[in-house]
């Protein structure tokens, strides 16, 4: 869908996949680059979303970042080694105070 | 169809406001039968549907007032039916949920304060409603990551919760499709009796006549009510409201100031700002304020984003309680004004719609005549 303009120079990695990446490019970016556009799965039906606005605006292209749920794509860097993955409906919580 | 708004459209009812008491009345009577016109600012419109958050709520409504009490739980009882048209008419579920409503106490002063409350409320007719502690309030909802500072909370098992957007859709395509006419983008100037009913002036030059009208237009009712002789005084009160990004269900039940939607959302409010100001900006004192007492509800909440914030002006009559008239100089107008619109909205679209048609206003709306505010000054808001 996309074509880069300048080369990769790191990998990341993506649901335990590896993806040739540009340090400091956009994670949404670097995705959509390598060709994913299922970014998440919706709370409320389960639906496949990616980005629509690119700008930090519409929260449909939630990812899980190193562990942290329901960070924007778009407003992340990629730094090399990076893990992220599908986010999986709603963001939970653990409880420190139980 | 006809051209919406040319001099010659005669309407059986015009509704001069669109939001949430408006669209329900306007449903109502369309439903029953009548050729209704809902005359409409628009986007601009100071809304109060748009700051309303979403429940469906008897257990604070109406201290001092009875009427006001009883007019609320016949609406609620009313609701399971309304929610099921309304999901129906907009397409989608208006997420109507009657699991119960609370309203958190924080302290043993909070706690012993609302419990005078609860009994106030039982010696005016509110059954059900009950005090749980802290202890009750974990059976109630095992798995809710509660503060330790909750100290419990006031219970109505009859209350709950409701997407009020998707109600507010809802009330509209229900009057569309019983063949009313949404007639948005001009505020009225002027309204004249004529012969068989009124001339409706809107600032756009066009004009709607109609042979009853129905002023439910929230916080600009005092100007259009003067138009048909009646004094209704309503101020302007600000409501500020906090949305976070989309959360596993974590609170199962809806509470005063801190619900969480159908979608995951977790919505945070409200002030109540009386300065008679029609600013609708939002304040961070006021948002820290309640972003900081949610935190006491449940503290996990310090790791959720806050995706929006957004403010809404709520009309407040000097008592707080709302007010329905006919009038006695302009035979077939009448005005609704409430803060309540969703709780509200199943009275309006039923007995209330059916008395704008019939002339007389039922029992309870009745009790609730602007003529109580002469002398009045604003007191208190509810």
């Amino acid at each position: 869908m996309f074509r880069r303009t300048e080369p990769t120079d790191c990998t990341i990695e993506w649901e335990g996949r590896a993806l040739p990446a540009r340090a400091g490019e956009s994670l949404a970016v670097a995705l959509l680059a390598a060709g994913i556009t299922s970014f998440r799965e919706t709370p409320v039906t389960g639906t496949a979303r990616g980005p629509l606005c690119l700008m930090g605006a519409c929260f449909d292209c939630l990812v899980e970042v190193e562990g942290a749920q329901n960070i924007q794509a778009c407003l992340t860097q990629v730094t090399p080694g990076m893990r992220a993955g599908i986010q999986h409906g709603a963001r939970g919580f653990v409880d420190d105070a139980a | 169809m006809s051209s919406h708004g040319s001099p010659w459209d005669s309407f059986d009812v015009a509704i001069i406001g669109g939001g949430m008491v408006g669209s329900a009345i306007g449903f109502g009577c369309a439903e029953r039968g009548a050729r209704v016109a809902m005359l409409d600012e628009g986007d601009v419109a100071l809304r109060a549907a748009r700051g309303n958050f979403g429940l469906v709520w008897s257990q604070s409504k109406g201290d001092g007032m009875p009427a006001y009490a009883a007019w609320t739980r016949q609406s609620v009882a009313l609701w399971p039916a309304l929610a099921e048209r309304a999901s129906t008419l907009a397409g989608r579920d208006v997420q109507y949920r009657a699991v119960g409503g609370l309203t958190f106490c924080l302290d043993d002063a909070e706690f012993a304060a609302r419990q005078l409350f609860v009994q106030r409320m039982h010696n005016q007719g509110q059954e059900g409603l009950q005090m749980l502690d802290r202890h009750q309030l974990r059976e109630l909802m095992s798995g809710c990551p509660l503060g330790p500072e909750v100290r419990g909370a006031s219970y109505q098992p009859a209350d709950g919760h409701v997407d009020p957007l998707t109600l507010l859709r809802g009330l509209q395509a229900g009057m569309r499709a019983a063949g009313g006419v949404h007639l948005p983008g001009a505020s009225v100037e002027s309204i004249t009796p004529i012969a068989g009913g009124y001339r409706i002036t809107r600032a756009d030059g066009s004009e709607v006549s109609a042979r009853r009208i129905v002023i439910a237009a929230g916080v600009m009712t005092s100007p259009l009510a003067k138009m048909v002789g009646l004094d209704v005084p309503v101020r302007p009160v600000r409501g500020q409201n906090i949305v976070t990004e989309r959360l596993a269900p974590l609170l199962p039940l809806p509470a005063s100031a801190i619900r969480q939607t159908g979608d995951g959302t977790v919505q945070i409010g409200v002030t109540s700002e009386d300065d008679g100001s029609f600013e609708t900006a939002t304040t961070t004192a006021a948002l820290s304020r309640m972003a900081a007492r949610a935190l006491r509800v449940l503290p996990v909440l310090a790791q959720a984003r806050m995706v929006r914030s957004w403010a809404a002006l709520r009309p407040m009559t000097p008592d707080g309680f709302p007010a329905y008239a006919e009038s006695r100089t302009h035979p077939g107008c009448f005005v609704a004004t409430c803060h309540s619109g969703v709780t509200l909205a199943a009275v309006h679209a039923g007995r209330l719609a059916e008395a704008v048609l019939t002339g007389t206003l039922p029992e309870h709306a009745r009790d609730l005549h602007p003529d109580r505010f002469v002398g009045m000054t604003h007191v208190s808001s509810h």
